[in-house]
């Protein structure tokens, strides 16, 4: 951007050519920084059951979602932590703990989005929750792990049925 | 009989916009067809009938017309009339005639009053805006109709969602919506000025109220909602890179590059096919945001009522829309010819610059917005928040940022290094100054340190195309510039000062018990209960002081709405003249104390009172530019290039 020779010899052409160029050379870095960003710095997402099959590094950052199993929050002596467990409603449990306000509609048997991240005891550190924020909506992951789970229990109670 | 009165006009409406989209496009053929004369009549009426759908629609819910499913739904008898009011726009049904009003009566507007360009592009592009709104208007009817009636009136209706009863949520997403349709009507010109070939300066001028409009409603309507998540989601964030935020920030991105780039066109005669690329970006930029906030596909915070089948329709309007447009781009750009030359060390030079930066951030934010439901088609589930977005950003807004300061000063066409070196100097000069003191000083990291001694740099900056001038010859234009870039200066200076300096304390304290956040002392005196007209609430009273101050009352709240059942936390907020202390009230311990969780922000308001500035300098803008092509009509033609006073010098 510091050219400041004298008149240069461009012909339009070949200066509509230069400006795309470096537009498109501006945009292709662009993209290959994102890639790379996203690889690096995207949050998965886990199911209580997979976080217990296949359990990621302590410390890296992840979402859990879940159900908040029935009878497991407790509040810790210093008033702010929570612990509860999350559940897929089978036999996967992730212990969680968390420091902060509630979201208005944390309660048991609801679900809840946990971001943080495992630490070195297996314990989920939460750093945020999300919980569904009025009657109607709930986070898209457990809208279709509901689904999914409707569907299994139908599978099961129908099974040899036919 | 309202209802049915407002569905009517929306068929007349969409009748109307077949006629416009219809005879629009046969005068391109013939030149002058019989249906040419009734487009402009068309876009007129077709404004005023929905303008009449959208009051039988706000009628109906003033007087709370319980068989009418949208109205037993989303309304409560028991509500202020201003909700009940705002409730006919805060849902889907009611939101999407909100857009088409806009939509139409924007259609109607420039069918009224636009008579600059020749009459064969106006024709082309009322078309264009026809096809769009005929778009919508087929979603309304097929699948959204707001005038639905139950089959049996309900007994009393279902509310709204008590997040949603807030005054500025009320007019948020109306701000929002003006954006996105005035964007609209900027890509109708562009469709227009590209059918005819008619891409010219003056074609720019034409279209450059409406972007910067429609710029200024995306700015105030970003600013509203980035507040109104900070106190009403009590989470303390002002920007949390949520989907539902990147669809109207990823608009505003293609709207800024694109304000400038029509400068360019205006002003100079260059750049021509980039902006008409620019005008149909922006409004594919509405419609994926329109989508994402729609369909729900991705998750949000800011989520309400979502429906995935709506989602699809909306996705084939988009692809309709934006296939269509580039389709056509792909046809005749190639007979666009190229404009007017320019050196690279130049405004035009600066203003490139600016855009390829944009284009970048913008492609930054659609990638990591759509990301997760790429992978989704792999069957892995992510999220992608500040981690990517903040560093990936930062790598182009900075650049971008530190060209914006210099931009403004140079000449067009070609200028001297020599003549901007003493203004470079002293603006890299305090930017390296503000940036060691805030090191030596502050404990701070890369990416704040950086935006407070760019904010300094900028600030300066800003005013600096005033240097030398008499300030009452300064056209209006030029003042909305130095506004709206001083206001990017303040805005970043907030945003890094929070990030920075931030204090919070979460504690459990018994009545009577006190803390301390930074230089703040809070005394809870009590947690009582309180009523308000649909909602009980825990409210605790806190009294904050600084220093010998006298202490000030705080009262966060847990709030109880009953219609519908839900629970809110209510957060307190005490403004100071550099910065805001925030309080929010949490659970009951078993042992008797309460959850607070308190943050001390510094000069966390310059935030949105730079978001404020920048859409006032939008409005001078608009002022300015209306002004000056109001002369110009009147026949007071510049000898060169027509373009005002400042955009020559």
């Amino acid at each position: 951007m510091s050219d400041n020779g004298g008149t240069r010899g461009l012909k339009p052409k070949h200066q509509r050519l230069v400006l795309v160029s470096l537009a498109l050379v501006a945009l292709i870095g662009a993209s290959l920084l994102a890639v790379w960003g996203l690889r690096s710095q995207a949050n998965y997402f886990y199911l209580p059951d997979q976080l217990v099959a296949s359990p990621p590094p302590a410390g890296q950052a992840i979402r859990l979602g879940g159900m908040v199993a029935e009878g497991s929050i407790q509040t810790m002596g210093d008033g702010i932590t929570i612990a509860f467990i999350v559940t897929d409603q089978k036999e996967a449990r992730v212990p969680v703990m968390f420091s902060g306000i509630l979201p208005d509609l944390f309660v048991e048997n609801s679900g809840v989005v946990a971001e943080g991240a495992l630490d070195a005891k297996g314990v989920f550190q939460a750093e945020n929750l999300l919980a569904k924020h009025d009657e109607n909506y709930v986070p898209k992951e457990l809208q279709e792990m509901s689904e999914h789970q409707a569907a299994k229990m139908a599978e099961e109670t129908t099974l040899g049925l036919d | 009989m309202l209802a049915e009165l407002g569905l009517a006009a929306l068929w007349l409406c969409a009748a109307l916009a077949v006629l416009q989209l219809v005879g629009g496009a046969l005068a391109q053929r013939d030149g002058s067809g019989e249906l040419a004369a009734l487009v402009r009549p068309a876009a007129i009426v077709q404004g005023v009938l929905a303008m009449f759908a959208f009051l039988m629609l706000l009628w109906v819910f003033a007087i709370t017309d319980l068989s009418v499913k949208l109205v037993a739904t989303n309304s409560h008898s028991m509500k202020p009339l201003i909700f009940k009011l705002s409730g006919a726009w805060g849902n889907h049904e009611g939101s999407m005639l909100l857009w088409v009003t806009v939509m139409a009566m924007a259609g109607g507007l420039i069918a009224l009053v636009e008579k600059r360009l020749p009459e064969k592009t106006m024709q082309a592009t009322l078309a264009a805006q026809g096809f769009v709104a005929l778009g919508f208007y087929a979603f309304l009817i097929l699948s959204s109709n707001p005038f639905e009636r139950l089959p049996l009136p309900a007994v009393e209706g279902q509310g709204l969602n008590p997040l949603l009863q807030d005054i500025g949520l009320a007019f948020h997403p109306p701000t929002l919506y003006f954006g996105y349709v005035g964007l609209s009507v900027a890509f109708s010109f562009a469709v227009g000025a590209l059918l005819t070939r008619q891409v010219t300066p003056e074609f720019a001028r034409v279209m450059r109220p409406w972007v910067l409009g429609a710029w200024v409603f995306l700015t105030l309507g970003i600013t509203a909602g980035s507040y109104w998540a900070y106190y009403e989601l009590g989470w303390g964030g002002w920007w949390f890179w949520d989907p539902v935020e990147n669809a109207s920030l990823m608009p505003w991105l293609a709207a800024t590059a694109l304000l400038h780039s029509a400068s360019v066109l205006a002003a100079r005669d260059a750049l021509r096919t980039w902006t008409i690329m620019l005008g149909v970006v922006a409004f594919s930029m509405s419609m994926v945001g329109t989508f994402l906030v729609r369909s729900g596909i991705l998750t949000s915070v800011h989520a309400f009522a979502v429906d995935p089948e709506r989602g699809s329709f909306i996705l084939m309007l988009l692809t309709l829309y934006i296939g269509g447009a580039l389709a056509v781009f792909a046809v005749r750009a190639g007979s666009i010819a190229e404009g007017t030359r320019f050196k690279a060390w130049s405004r035009e030079g600066a203003l490139v610059f600016n855009n390829v930066m944009l284009s970048a951030i913008l492609g930054i934010v659609l990638l990591g917005t759509l990301y997760p439901l790429l992978t989704e088609a792999f069957d892995v589930r992510v999220s992608v928040g500040p981690p990517y977005f903040n560093p990936v950003g930062a790598i182009f807004t900075i650049p971008m940022l530190l060209v914006m300061g210099v931009g403004p000063l140079l000449r067009w066409r070609g200028d001297s290094w020599e003549r901007l070196k003493w203004p470079i100097i002293t603006i890299s000069a305090i930017i390296a100054v503000v940036g060691l003191l805030v090191l030596v000083f502050g404990d701070v990291t890369v990416l704040p340190l950086l935006g407070l001694a760019i904010a300094a740099g900028l600030a300066i900056a800003a005013f600096l195309p005033l240097r030398g001038r008499n300030l009452r010859r300064v056209p209006i234009a030029t003042w909305g510039m130095v506004i709206a870039h001083f206001g990017i200066a303040v805005s970043l200076f907030g945003m890094a000062s929070e990030t920075a300096f931030t204090q919070e304390k979460l504690a459990a304290v018994s009545p009577g018990g006190s803390e301390q956040v930074g230089d703040w002392n809070i005394k809870l005196e009590s947690v009582d209960p309180v009523a308000g007209p649909n909602w009980t609430a825990l409210e605790a009273r806190l009294f904050v002081s600084r220093g010998s101050e006298k202490p000030a009352l705080v009262t966060p709240q847990a709030r109880n709405f009953w219609a519908p059942p839900q629970q809110t936390t209510e957060s307190a907020l005490l403004t100071r003249w550099d910065g805001q202390f925030y309080a929010v009230l949490g659970d009951q311990a078993e042992d008797g104390r309460w959850q607070l969780r308190l943050w001390w922000k510094p000069f966390v308001t310059l935030i949105w009172y730079g978001g404020l500035l920048i859409a006032l300098g939008g409005v001078f803008a608009i002022i300015g530019r209306v002004r000056s092509d109001l002369r110009r009509r009147a026949g007071e033609e510049d000898n060169e290039g027509n373009s005002p006073e400042w955009e020559q010098a």
